[in-house]
Formats: C-alpha cells, structure tokens, sequence
C-alpha cells in the first residue's frame, strides 16, 4: 500500500523522444510506477525469503525470539493483573483486546515495511545511491531490503493473544463489531505504516534520529497495550488528533467494548480508522518525496 | 603494569569519544527515552493506585524506579546496541584475527571500549531524562550522598556484568554464522530478567526469588534498589554489590573460557 | 572525437550545492558550492572516455547526474535521449553503473541470487540473460564465484561480480567511478581487458573516473580532466601530456632501506624524497623497474622495495604547474 504512493508523483515525462531501433534496448512496458512498486518490492521480498531459509536455524530461533519478545511483554502485564483486579477500570481480556490488536498492527506495519528506518544510514553509507540506479520505485526497495520473515512472530503472538481476548470477552457481538475486529488490525497497521513512512522522510533531514521513529511505533504500540483511561488528557489529545495512534486500537476497541472515549468522542468515531489511516498516508507521502527530492538534489 | 593501565584508559576514552560525536542520535535517544518514561510513568501510577505498597515500592519509589531505569538503559545496552555486533561481524569477515594479535586482551580491551561508551550514554543519555521525570512526577531520588555513592559503584558493576554476557553473545560468531537470532534472545531475556518491563520485586512467589538471583537482576534492579535504600544498612548494600561483583566475576572468567576455545577453532581453522 | 550517434550530451551543466558549516557554537554559515559549475560535452555510440580530476573536482557528481541519482541545478543533459533526473527508472535499463567503493549487489547473498534478481528487476529475457550471463562468467572468471555471498568476496572479485551485473541488462552505456582502486596487478589487468573486449566487440560507450593513468593509456583515447567544476581539458591523452609540458609520465620506486643514508644515486632515476630510511626515487614509466632495482640492491643495504604507479593527480597537478 506504502509503495503504490510511491513516488507516484516523480512521474513519467511525456512525450520524452524514444531512441529508435537501439539494439538491446529492453522493452519497459507502460505500467503505472505503482504497479512497478509492488512488482519490484514483491521481486525483492522473494528473493530475502529464499535467502532467510538457508539459515533456517537462526530464521527459527529469530522467529521465535520475536514471538517471544512480546510474549514476556504480556506476561508482565499478566503478572501487573496477578496483583489487581483492572488496570484504569479495564479486565485483563480487555487489555488483552488492546494488546494483541496493537501488536498485530504494527507487526503487521514492520514486517512489510521495518526497514525503512535505515535510510539514515543508507544515506551515510551511500547504497541509496545503488538504489536510484535501479529500474525500481525507490521506496519499493528500501522497504523490501533484508526483508525479515521472523517478524510474522509477533504478528501470529499478537493475533493468540487477540484470539484469547475475544474468547474470554463478555461483549454482546454485533456484525459490525466483528467486522471491527479486522478492520481495526488492518487500519492499526496501516496508520503504523504511514508513522514509519514520515520517520523515514525525516531520515532525509536528521540522518542519525532513526530513534525517533521508534517513540512513535514501539513507543506507541507500548502505550496503546494499556487502556486510555490511564493517561493524561492532554496526550490522549495528542495521539488522538495530532498523530492519530488512539485509532490504531483504542478508539475501535472502545466500541467494541461499549465503553465511553475519555475525551468524549462518539461511539461511531471507532469505525473511522481506515479512513484516517487514508488521511494520514497523504502528509506522510508527500513528506516521504520531499525527503527523497531533497536527496536529489543535496546528495546528502 | 602502569603501561596497560594507561592503554586501556585510552581505549575507554575512545569509546567515549566516537559515541559523543553522534550528537542527533543523542538527542534521538533521549526523545526516545523520555517518551517511553512518560507512557511506563503513567501505567505504573494506575498499578501503583491499585495496589499501593506493590512490590515494596511507594508510588514515588516505582516511579523513580521507572526514570531511573530509563536513564539507564542506553548505558547498560539493555534494549540492544553495544560492541556485540561490531566484535561478530569482526569475527565473521575475520578481522578479529588482528584483534587476538594486538599486544593487549582481547576481552579487556572490548571492556574498556564499552565502559568507555556507556560512560557517555550515562551523562549524555542519562541525566535528561531523569530531568524531565522528577519535573513532571514526583520522585523518590536520595539526598545521602553516600547512597549516591554506592548507586554508583552498582552501576558500574552492573556495567560490567552486562558486558560480561554480552561477550559471550559476541564469541558465539565464532559457531554462529548469522547472530540475529542469537542477539534477539539475549535483548529479549536482558528485557524480561532485568527488570525493565516490571521491577523484579513484583514477580510472584518462588519465580520471583528464582528471577532475582540471575544475573540480568544484577543489571538494573540491584542499582535501582541501592538507589531506592531498599537494602538497609551498611550489610545490605554490601551484599547487593556483593552479588554484583560475583555475577561479573563468574561470567568474565566465563568469557575468557569460551575467548581460548574460539581462539583454538581460529587457529585451527587458520583464520 | 567520433562522428558517430550521440548518446551523451551535456550543455552547460551545473550542480550547486548549499553547504552549511557551523562557524561557532550558535551560528551556522550557509555558503554555495558550485560542484559542477557549466560542463558541456558529448559522448559519442562506442566511445570510452576517460574522465578524471582531483578529489571533490566534480567527478562524482557529474556521474550522479549522468546516472539520474542527482538533480542538476542549470543546463541540459540527455542520455540515450532521456532526461535522467526525470526519467530516472527508464533511464535505468539503459545504462549500467559500477561503483568501486561500494558494490551494488546484495551483500549477504551469493553472487548468482543477485544476478538471478538483476534479471527480474530488468526483465531480461531468458535467452539474452543466458547469453551475457556465459560471456561474463567466462570473460571474468566468475564460475567459481556464483555461488559466494557477496561479502565473503576479494575487492577484485566483488568488483568483476559488480561489472558483471552491471552489464546483464546490456546498457548502452557503462559508468565506471574508480573500477580498479584498491585491486591488485592481476585483478586490474582483468578487468581492463574485458572492457576493452566489451567496448571493442560490443560497442558498449564507457564512461570511466578513475585516478590509475594505467586505467586511461591502456583504455581511453579521449580524456576529459575536471577541475573545481569545470571542464579543463578534453582530447586524446597524448595531448594532455603535452599540454601539461610532461613528456612522460614517471612512476615511482619506493625502497626502504637499513637505516638513514643520504639520497640513493643510481643511473635512470632521480630521489624525488627522503624520509628516514625510507627513499622515493623517480624514474620513467616506459622504462623497466628491474635494472634499476639490481643496481640499488647492488650498492645498498635494502629491507623492502614496492613500484608506484604514475597517479593521475601527479600528471594533473604537473599540467597546472606546466601552464604556470
């Protein structure tokens, strides 16, 4: 989805002269740079593939490592509930609820497009420059570079502990409310995308502030695996309006949970998040080909 | 003696220094920190609202407990980072060989470059956002400067220790051709058993005293409650330090065992 | 200069960049540097073009522009026809781009996984992708090599691998930034015969920086020397000597030797320098290292000898200080 906004706006110049009867020169079908974007990320992401299983010990051992990673996460989180009843009024399935949808979203967000964050040192080390030489939208292969399989592991650890959740909720379930469910994870993973998106831009400016980035997707994810009710107003503001996290989980699971916003939003609010994760794929895409023109024309 | 003394000094102060020329992922970092401060700062107020007293802390205490960990935790390596994957990928394109020909010890020398890095990331990355917490919540930090003192020196020895482990991270590219599985387990387990996602002290029953004796308590939690007084008296604070130094002891001579059978399989191998 | 198709051309091409230096604590300096400041020529079809200068002449960012990763900020550049700053992944299939500091293959991966995406990434079709694929491997001695991760590989044999790459695609034309720096005598002889072999059997146009002069005699006819941004000289190399007043170009013969002595005297060469036990004697490139190697070793306590090529600055920088 990331790679269909793409430099689509870099475009093609018509009416550029074709060089006729040029022996050797390919035939570069007219396809839309999107269509290019996926086919190329798709050509890379197989090839990572192939490449991870020929150490499939390590794929495995990573694999499990990331799995792991938030499943202690949420052990913690069961030991927080092994000394209290709720958290911020919340139970331990509705927490659960929020983190396994979180942590699917942005395992989901990571695993088709974790390595932009090195663009940072793609800059430095000078690959972005090997990158611009080939026939591949540019975002197509920074994303898709070292593709890594093993962060399916906290999306199938995220999606037990969702599964869990809905088993052990008492929710009165409504057919848009388990249409939500999924809406909701794709949406989350897509608002996450489009946060990685802009910190990725941001490289182009603060090469060395990858860290940034982090405060924002692992910082967020680790915000939103708590209920709102256990922040202050004036963050939730902020997530809610500024940088929209509140509806990567929390406003959706609030619905499905029949429970009030804390800043008093309606209940309906919940099934907007496709449609800001749309919304905030557009300053995030425009921010990404500033980025991309300004290395252009800087060449640092 | 005085020679390798002053060889080490300079290694640590160059692991100083190249960390301090990064001045923007510096100042990432801390953003970092002090974001992930803030969302742990106000979970652990709802628990803390819950079950006061939890875990032996007040609210004033786990909230220290939560910024001093984060002021913590670029120094310590405890999220990743550190010399570890410098030293494999030195193993793996075979620079190391000219390491283990340098007239200095392998391991001491990795040790003095880390302490040297992580003596910046304790001021560079340390000190703000400690700022930034005891500005917004109310905190529990001493006024005796001795506990200060002894804080201190638990850090180092929590320094060390994790360096300790690390190493042995590090070595195991010598048998390991690709390290990411490995350094993500290790970042995972330092994660869990340090104390960094919930203080040691509020895990249950025998797991809980099971988890205190590892060596990834001597890490962060150790200081953390040397710092908060939680081991009264002279006695107590010298038995967490105590445990501290066995920890760095038994893992560095550790290190060292593994350092000479990597060494041989170089030898052997020619490289 | 070949009166054949132009397949590149350049008309007062400039690149400027901002460059913003921190003068003091709180203030910082913004100054314009005018890299590439009005270039104008034109590469012929099957032409191979040396194109050097100093370090931060230029060079990189003329083939930054040439390649599409740069922008320029004035003037005209075309090609094979197209606009590479606009047209940047069309322009892609049409040229193919070696860089010797750093390798545009997967690192992790074996050569041939590389190359297998190569032919993905291009759509070349099987039968031609076979073809070249034979060629290389044969010309570059790769067989060996397919199935190497790229960051397991010598410099020469990572630079063959990324000539190789470069070249599947069967571009029009070839940029090469520094083929040979850091390759050893048998490896730089490899690699300067297959160009020449591709440039001379396929017709493929070669556009090369380099700072080797061997790179240049023994494949360039044209040079073209860049200097704080501008083009300072274009035509054969011959005339470069000439026009720099250099007869010749020298190399060097390094010789280390027991300890301190005054400067060596030895027919055919001269001490250019003296650094402890450490000598640096001049002598003509044409002229055969080895008598001037046994006459040294004859009269003197030597430990250690190495031969230096003539660098491309020396001869430039001779150029400069033959105009005065």
């Amino acid at each position: 989805m990331a790679e269909a906004v793409a430099e689509a706006g870099a475009g093609v110049a018509p009416g550029a002269p074709e060089v006729p009867g040029v022996p050797g020169a390919p035939e570069v079908p007219e396809r839309s740079r999107a269509l290019e974007g996926v086919r190329g990320y798709g050509l890379i992401v197989a090839m990572w593939i192939r490449s991870t299983m020929t150490y499939r010990t390590s794929f495995f051992l990573a694999t499990f490592g990331n799995a792991t990673v938030q499943l202690l996460d949420f052990v913690a989180i069961y030991i927080m509930f092994s000394h209290v009843e709720a958290l911020g009024g919340f139970s331990l399935p509705e927490i659960a609820l929020l983190y396994g949808s979180c942590s699917a979203s942005l395992g989901l967000a990571d695993l088709l497009l974790g390595n932009t964050d090195r663009i940072g040192v793609r800059v430095r080390d000078g690959s972005l420059d090997t990158m611009l030489v080939r026939p591949v939208p540019l975002l197509a292969q920074v994303a898709a570079d070292r593709f890594a399989l093993r962060r399916l592991g906290r999306i199938v650890q995220g999606l037990g502990v969702l599964g869990w959740a809905v088993w052990a909720l008492d929710v009165a379930w409504t057919p848009g409310k388990v249409l939500l469910v999924p809406v909701m994870i794709l949406a989350g993973a897509a608002i996450f995308a489009a946060v990685m998106l802009a910190g990725a831009a941001f490289q182009f400016v603060a090469g060395d502030a990858a860290e940034v980035q982090n405060s924002f997707t692992y910082g967020g994810n680790t915000m939103l695996q708590y209920p709102p009710t256990v922040f202050g107003k004036d963050l939730l503001r902020g997530v809610t309006f500024i940088v929209p996290l509140a509806f990567v989980n929390w406003l959706p699971a609030l619905h499905v949970l029949g429970r009030p916003d804390p800043l008093g939003l309606p209940g309906w609010v919940g099934y907007l998040s496709p449609l800001v994760a749309f919304v905030a794929f557009l300053p995030a895409s425009l921010a990404w080909r500033a980025g991309v023109r300004s290395y252009r024309s800087t060449g640092s | 003696m005085r020679q390798r003394a002053a060889l080490y000094a300079a290694v640590a102060a160059g692991g100083f220094r190249r960390y301090a020329t990064y001045g923007t992922a510096t100042a990432a970092g801390v953003f970092t920190n002090t974001v992930f401060g803030f969302i742990l700062a106000y979970t652990y107020i709802a628990l803390w609202d819950e079950r006061p007293g939890l875990g032996g802390y007040d609210q004033a205490q786990a909230l220290t407990f939560v910024w001093v960990s984060q002021s913590l935790l670029a120094a310590g390596s405890l999220i990743g980072g550190g010399f570890q994957e410098e030293m494999q990928e030195r193993i793996r394109t075979g620079d190391i060989a000219v390491d283990l020909y340098r007239p200095a010890d392998l391991q001491a020398w990795w040790l003095a470059a880390d302490l040297g890095r992580a003596g910046f990331q304790l001021l560079g990355r340390g000190v703000v956002p400690l700022l930034a917490g005891a500005l917004a919540f109310p905190l529990a930090l001493p006024v005796d400067p001795v506990r200060w003192l002894l804080f201190l020196v638990s850090v180092v020895l929590a320094l060390v220790v994790g360096f300790a482990v690390r190493y042995l991270v590090g070595l195991s590219a010598f048998w390991l051709m690709d390290g990411t599985g490995v350094n993500m387990m290790a970042v995972v387990v330092t994660i869990f058993f340090s104390g960094m996602l919930l203080p040691l002290t509020v895990f249950p029953g025998g797991f809980g005293e099971f988890v205190r004796t590892l060596p990834w308590a001597a890490m962060l939690q150790v200081p953390l409650d040397v710092l908060l007084g939680k081991n009264a008296g002279a006695g107590g604070a010298a038995g967490a330090l105590g445990f501290q130094a066995c920890w760095a002891l038994v893992l560095l001579g550790l290190g060292r065992l593994v350092q000479s059978a990597a060494t041989r399989k170089v030898v052997v191998q020619g490289g | 200069m070949g009166g054949g198709e132009v397949l590149i051309s350049l008309d007062g091409v400039e690149k400027v960049f901002d460059v913003r230096r921190r003068v003091s604590l709180m203030r910082r300096e913004k100054r314009q540097v005018r890299a590439v400041d009005g270039i104008s020529f034109e590469v012929a079809r099957g032409e191979m073009v040396g194109y050097i200068g100093p370090n931060g002449a230029g060079k990189s960012t003329t083939i930054k522009m040439l390649t599409g990763i740069l922008t320029p900020s004035g003037g005209r550049l075309r090609v094979a026809g197209i606009d590479p700053a606009r047209e940047r992944m069309r322009l892609a299939h049409r040229i193919g781009v070696v860089f010797g500091q750093r390798t545009t293959l997967w690192w992790d991966l074996p050569l041939k996984d590389s190359y297998g995406l190569m032919r993905r990434m291009y759509r070349i079709p099987a039968e031609r992708f076979a073809r070249n694929m034979e060629r290389c491997v044969e010309q570059l001695d790769l067989a060996e090599l397919l199935d190497v991760p790229v960051r397991q590989l010598s410099l020469g044999q990572r630079m063959r691998g990324d000539i190789a790459a470069a070249l599947l695609h069967d571009p029009d034309v070839l940029y090469l930034d520094e083929p040979t720096i850091g390759l050893d005598v048998v490896s730089k002889a490899k690699v300067r015969g297959f160009l020449r072999q591709l440039n001379g059997e396929l017709g493929t146009t070669v556009l090369l920086t380099t700072h080797d002069l061997q790179d240049i005699e023994q494949l360039c006819e044209r040079v073209m020397v860049i200097d704080h941004g501008r083009l300072m000289y274009d035509g054969p190399l011959r005339g470069l000597h000439t026009a720099g007043g250099v007869a010749e170009s020298e190399r060097t013969l390094v010789v280390d030797l027991e300890r301190e002595l005054p400067a060596i005297s030895v027919p055919g060469a001269r001490v250019v320098k003296v650094e402890g036990p450490r000598q640096w004697l001049a002598f003509p490139a044409g002229a055969s290292a080895a008598p001037l190697v046994a006459a040294v070793a004859a009269d003197y306590p030597l430990v250690d000898l190495s031969v230096r090529e003539p660098d491309i600055e020396d001869v430039i920088a001779r150029m400069y200080a033959g105009r005065g």
